[in-house]
């Protein structure tokens, strides 16, 4: 590292380029729907900055509010089930014998290589009330009502009347699986880097002295991948929140999310005042979350060097 | 060091690699994220027009001699490689640039400029989307979808470019932190310029970092949708904006031909660049 007195034309000539896109093409468009924000609509498509409240008022319309409230609600589940199934699969990743890991890890990457529009839409099929995963349900169910005529229990009408697929496409459930479907990825990897970097002799040492294998996992496992955890869970919930395709192509118009109000707003309504307003919402609260983590390592290491 | 390497049946500890409940999650967990895919693919062999995706109709390519018939998805497809191919050149000279200011320079506000650089990659796209297309319309750059191939891709470029640009900035970095600066001073005394040390030394260096980064942008490209979807304009179609607007209007084996396409090439480039990197270590 060097400072940059005495480097001043090649420092300027390597940051210059760089900085000049940011400023024109990313925070020079952030202040557009900044100003638009606080607008009215003058014509269709013209805007004056009248420093209204008005677009952000309209946010805390219950409406609005509710379908908020159900974004954070669908992107928190989505976050929680990714991380329970994600925190096992990063495990057998990060224990495995030194020659299966890359493959195991290329295995959870190559879908998160595949087009999200494609992924979405191959879950069409998956979902349906005739989709495949009604298929795998049915012959459960009929192997299950198999089982227990054998058993001679059919008396008891333990399964019901018949089998009813599941309506998934359309409901929260259907979005739910949708987004664990294309965050799952992104949840696994933080945990297998903070699993990986583990030091194995504190799980033995838990072990010698007498704690079960549940305990040392309670104890020493997850405490020791926390940080892992926790960023795992701010990368999937962030991406989650702001979901727009998962809600457009399997809620069905049914489920929207706050991506599709903002998308309403630009391309249908044309009250593009107020899209900034709920755009902007989005990115707060997207800032908050992201130093809600950094209090959290700064504690912790805080936490840490005391120790 | 006990516990690592067992040659007997039963699991230690801490193989959780080994145990069986923890290895049915994993297996059950991939045929989560495959099955959708695997599904899609064989369904584009499905011989049903309509509803193609419901029931199994019997085996044809027909779709696929479709899909390449289809001259609306062959230029939008011709775009999108377009597109993907100029933002991966830019992205990556831009990327290259920010790594060796960030790794290289001390200088005030520096922590300012790397979250600047950072903030297009966690920032949610529907935001960049739609403030990217309020600037093309406020600065009336919104016609520049009629002049001319491939002009009229200019904005949709240029918002690849800034999103795309940030991860390579962040792979090339990584790469550079391997770089032994002893090597740099030695050309050095050896008598090599700051421009010789910087293209006979750096540069190599960097290349598997390059490398990679155009990779990643090249695939991020070829990817986006929500982005795309708000800076397109009607007669700049890309494919997952073209794909869109064929599932809203009505599913059919067609698009799985189409997809499945694009699924391969997506492997193809995937394996290309294990192999580079597989190269190079």
């Amino acid at each position: 590292m060097q400072d940059i007195s005495g480097k001043k034309s090649v420092f300027f000539a390597f940051s210059a380029p760089t900085f000049i896109w940011l400023t024109l093409f990313f925070v020079v468009p952030l202040g557009i729907i900044w100003l638009y924000s606080f607008g009215e609509n003058v014509t269709i498509t013209k805007i004056e900055t009248t420093w209204t409240l008005d677009n952000y008022r309209r946010i805390l319309e219950p409406e609005i509010l509710q379908l908020i409230g159900r974004s954070f609600w669908l992107a928190f589940v989505s976050t929680v089930i990714c991380l329970f199934v994600g925190f096992p699969m990063a495990l057998v990743i990060a224990t495995a014998s030194f020659k299966a890991k890359p493959w195991l890890l290329l295995l959870i990457m190559l879908p998160f290589w595949t087009n999200l529009l494609i992924r979405t839409y191959a879950l069409l099929n998956i979902l349906g009330t005739r989709g495949r995963l009604n298929d795998v349900l049915r012959w459960l169910y009929e192997r299950a009502e198999q089982f227990q005529a054998m058993l001679g229990l059919e008396r008891l009408n333990l399964l019901g009347d018949g089998f009813t697929p599941l309506t998934l496409l359309g409901t929260p459930a259907g979005v739910i699986y949708g987004i664990v479907y294309v965050s799952l990825p992104f949840t696994i990897l933080p945990i297998y880097s903070a699993l990986e970097r583990m030091d194995n002799s504190l799980l033995e040492a838990s072990m010698d002295l007498g704690a079960g294998q549940l305990q040392t996992a309670r104890n020493i496992l997850i405490p020791l991948a926390m940080s892992g955890i926790v960023t795992a869970a701010i990368i999937t919930f962030i991406p989650a929140l702001g979901q727009f395709l998962t809600p457009d192509l399997l809620g069905r118009g049914q489920v929207d999310m706050i991506a599709n109000v903002i998308e309403r707003q630009f391309k249908k309504a044309n009250d593009w005042p107020f899209g900034s307003a709920i755009s902007l919402t989005l990115l707060y609260a997207t800032f908050i979350l992201l130093a809600l983590r950094s209090f959290y390592d700064a504690a912790r290491s805080k936490r840490e060097g005391r120790m | 060091m006990f516990g690592i390497k067992r040659s007997s049946n039963k699991a230690g500890p801490f193989e959780y690699s080994r145990k069986w409940s923890l290895r049915s999650v994993f297996l059950i967990g991939s045929i989560f994220l495959y099955a959708p895919i695997v599904v899609l693919i064989v369904f584009s062999f499905n011989d049903s027009r309509r509803g193609g995706n419901v029931l199994w109709k019997g085996f044809t390519t027909k779709y696929y001699g479709k899909a390449f018939q289809n001259d609306e998805l062959m230029l939008a497809f011709g775009n999108s490689i377009t597109i993907a191919v100029i933002s991966t050149i830019v992205s990556v000279i831009l990327g290259a640039l920010t790594a060796v200011v960030l790794w290289r320079f001390r200088f005030p506000f520096k922590p300012l400029y790397e979250g600047l650089v950072a903030l297009p990659i966690v920032i949610p796209e529907i935001c960049m989307g739609v403030s990217l297309a309020m600037f093309f319309s406020a600065m009336g750059w919104l016609s520049t979808g009629d002049t001319a191939w491939p002009f009229n891709l200019t904005n949709i470029i240029i918002a690849h470019i800034t999103f795309s640009f940030p991860f390579a900035a962040m792979v090339i970095r990584t790469r550079l932190q391997s770089f032994n600066r002893e090597m740099e001073e030695a050309a050095k005394d050896l008598g090599a310029s700051e421009f010789q040390v910087f293209k006979d030394i750096l540069l190599p260096h960097m290349k598997p970092g390059l490398i990679a980064g155009a990779l990643l942008a090249f695939t991020l490209s070829l990817d986006d949708f929500v982005i795309t979807f708000f800076t397109s304009g009607p007669n700049t179609i890309t494919f997952p904006v073209k794909i869109y607007s064929m599932v809203r209007f009505s599913v059919t084996p067609e698009i799985n031909a189409a997809s499945t396409i694009l699924i391969i090439m997506t492997l193809i480039l995937t394996f290309v660049a294990l192999r580079y990197q597989r190269v190079d270590s």
